[in-house]
């Protein structure tokens, strides 16, 4: 199984290599968040009360990098779709293989690319904008993106070979992309301060705000607080419901 | 090599119930090419997407191999190679590149991957593409790239779906010739799926013809063509002599179907060639002007026609609307 999955993943990887044009388009939206919205909150932040702790750059760097995982690792079920089209899996199916290898080894190629890409993002933030974190918090949230990118990926494999349509695929995914985006306070956090107290009590719902809350929380150091481990706990269950639902669709697929 | 019995199976869209394969049973010995003839919609692929592991019957069972496919799914798709319609390789992939990364899913070290990429290469005039990508080879190339990658673990049985859909002449002719020495050189069994009859008539030992999800007649292309009551003859000839010639065709020794058409008269006789020179005396003897004369041997698209009651292509056209995803 891990000789397998080394396989695909490797394999993968080296395919995205090989075109890293898109992990560049990729990461256009998080820069230009970077750019261009995080000076106008950098005044919000000290003059608007009900704000979390924190600088803007802490609030806002985190939130980007689950935004690159929502909207990037969310999406790769296009990428299978079109190896569905071109028979790249019935191909991959037809080899003894392991199902749970060909998922896998794809989503850990994912996560890798997501890992890359914060990686860049965090760099930029360091070094053009004022983001001050430690090295223990940039480690954290890196294996947090980690973990969203594994958890991200394998629902949408999933979801893409349940329904296997090109057309169908974006739809639902922007669908409940959005709602979750929005309800997860990345771009201005969802407090008590500042939110009304049904728009917050929803927000609770949403793991995602559970996620970002934690990695904000470790970018202000604050390592012992309920938010991180309350973060880490719904991205454990995240990321073990994801893969179990990705490997699920791709066993369900054949005989 | 192959064993299936009562295998079925049930697509369900919309609350729409689709039997796109009810019941079929199949045997193929070793060493045997078998082609399975049918329009488009009638269930081939459906059938060897079942029996290749790719999708799960709802009824039936099969022995492929010598594994039994419900139980022992993963003993089949050791034993078995797969060439599907749409090849499976990635456009922007290197040719050696898509061969080796097969190789080593099916368990070859890199080194064996490699001299079997190297082996395949020469045995499907590779050998000059390995390097290309996958997207710059042309049709009837990428063609024998598909059949190379079937073949990374020298598999004894292959199935081939639709291995010529789309092929220009040359390029058709040249992967007959790859998957007749498929059997010929390697002992390999193949079994493919074709909606060409002129296909299945040069390419197979023996011809399943499927229709509308069941088997409806099997044999050599030769026996299935015999069943179709022989040659057809037709005299053209002017309107005032119709009957006459028609009397002259019936006394024709075994003459059937004697039938006046628009110019002239119809008949089936087992042997057209030997019938011919008679036919010629007697039209003679009767002082009668023979405007054309045609004699017409049965292909598989008669013996279709007569198992049906439809042509393929006609079939095509009516199960074209109905013929459920992926079948």
């Amino acid at each position: 199984m891990a000789r397998e999955t080394w396989l695909v993943f490797s394999r993968a990887l080296m395919l995205s290599l090989r075109n890293p044009a898109w992990m560049i388009i990729g990461l256009m939206q998080p820069v230009l968040y970077l750019f261009f919205f995080g000076p106008l909150l950098e005044q919000m932040t000290e003059h608007t009360p009900g704000f979390p702790p924190g600088t803007s750059w802490q609030i806002l760097t985190p939130a980007l990098i689950a935004q690159l995982a929502l909207f990037g690792a969310a999406f790769v079920g296009f990428g299978l779709l079109a190896e569905l089209r071109l028979g790249v899996i019935e191909r991959l199916q037809v080899t003894p293989v392991s199902r749970t290898a060909l998922l896998l080894g794809r989503v850990l190629r994912d996560a890798v690319h997501l890992l890359t890409q914060s990686v860049l993002i965090l760099i930029l933030a360091f070094t053009v904008f004022d983001l001050r974190a430690s090295f223990g918090a940039v480690v954290l949230t890196l294996t947090m993106v980690f973990l969203l990118g594994i958890a991200l990926a394998s629902c949408s494999y999933a979801l893409a070979l349940t329904l296997r349509s090109e057309e169908a695929f974006p739809a639902v995914l922007n669908t409940v992309l959005l709602p979750i985006m929005l309800l997860s306070g990345i771009m201005i956090p969802i407090t008590r301060g500042l939110a009304p107290d049904w728009l917050y009590a929803i927000s609770r719902w949403n793991p995602f705000t559970h996620v970002i809350d934690a990695e904000r929380a470790s970018f202000r150091s604050e390592f012992t607080t309920d938010a991180l481990l309350t973060g880490w706990l719904v991205l454990l269950v995240l990321a073990g419901l994801g893969v179990l639902w990705g490997v699920r669709t791709f066993r369900r697929e054949s005989a | 090599m192959i064993e299936a019995r009562g295998l079925a199976r049930t697509f369900r869209t919309r609350g729409r119930t689709t039997d796109a394969v009810r019941g079929v049973d199949l045997d193929v010995a070793a060493g045997e090419l078998v082609g399975f003839l049918g329009p488009n919609g009638a269930g081939k692929t459906t059938t060897l997407r079942m029996l290749t592991t790719l999708l799960r019957p709802t009824a039936g069972t099969a022995t492929v191999a010598g594994r039994d496919l419900a139980g022992d799914p993963l003993g089949v798709r050791r034993r078995i190679g797969y060439v599907g319609q749409t090849g499976g390789t990635r456009p922007e992939a290197r040719v050696h590149e898509e061969l080796e990364a097969i190789g080593r899913l099916y368990g070859r070290t890199k080194s064996d991957a490699r001299a079997r990429t190297v082996a395949l290469a020469d045995r499907l005039d590779l050998t000059d593409l390995l390097r290309r990508p996958v997207k710059a080879l042309s049709g009837g190339q990428r063609r024998r790239l598909d059949i190379a990658m079937g073949l990374v673990h020298d598999p004894r049985l292959v199935f081939l779906d639709e291995p010529t859909a789309a092929l220009d002449p040359r390029s058709r002719a040249n992967v007959w010739q790859h998957i007749r020495a498929l059997r010929e050189q390697h002992g390999t069994t193949v079994f493919l799926t074709t909606h060409y009859l002129d296909e299945a008539d040069a390419l197979c030992d023996r011809v399943l013809v499927i229709d509308n999800g069941t088997i409806v007649a099997t044999g050599a292309p030769a026996e299935l063509k015999a069943r179709v009551a022989g040659d057809l003859v037709a005299v053209g000839v002017e309107h005032r002599d119709l009957p006459r010639v028609a009397e002259i065709a019936a006394r024709i020794p075994r003459s059937s179907e004697v039938a006046t058409v628009e110019r002239g008269v119809q008949f089936r006789v087992p042997r057209g060639d030997l019938a011919m020179p008679e036919l010629l005396r007697a039209l003679d003897v009767a002082d009668i002007a023979t405007t054309s004369l045609r004699v017409h041997q049965p292909t598989l698209d008669d013996v279709f026609l007569t198992l049906t009651g439809r042509t393929i292509r006609d079939a095509e056209l009516s199960t074209e609307q109905e013929a459920p995803v992926g079948a």
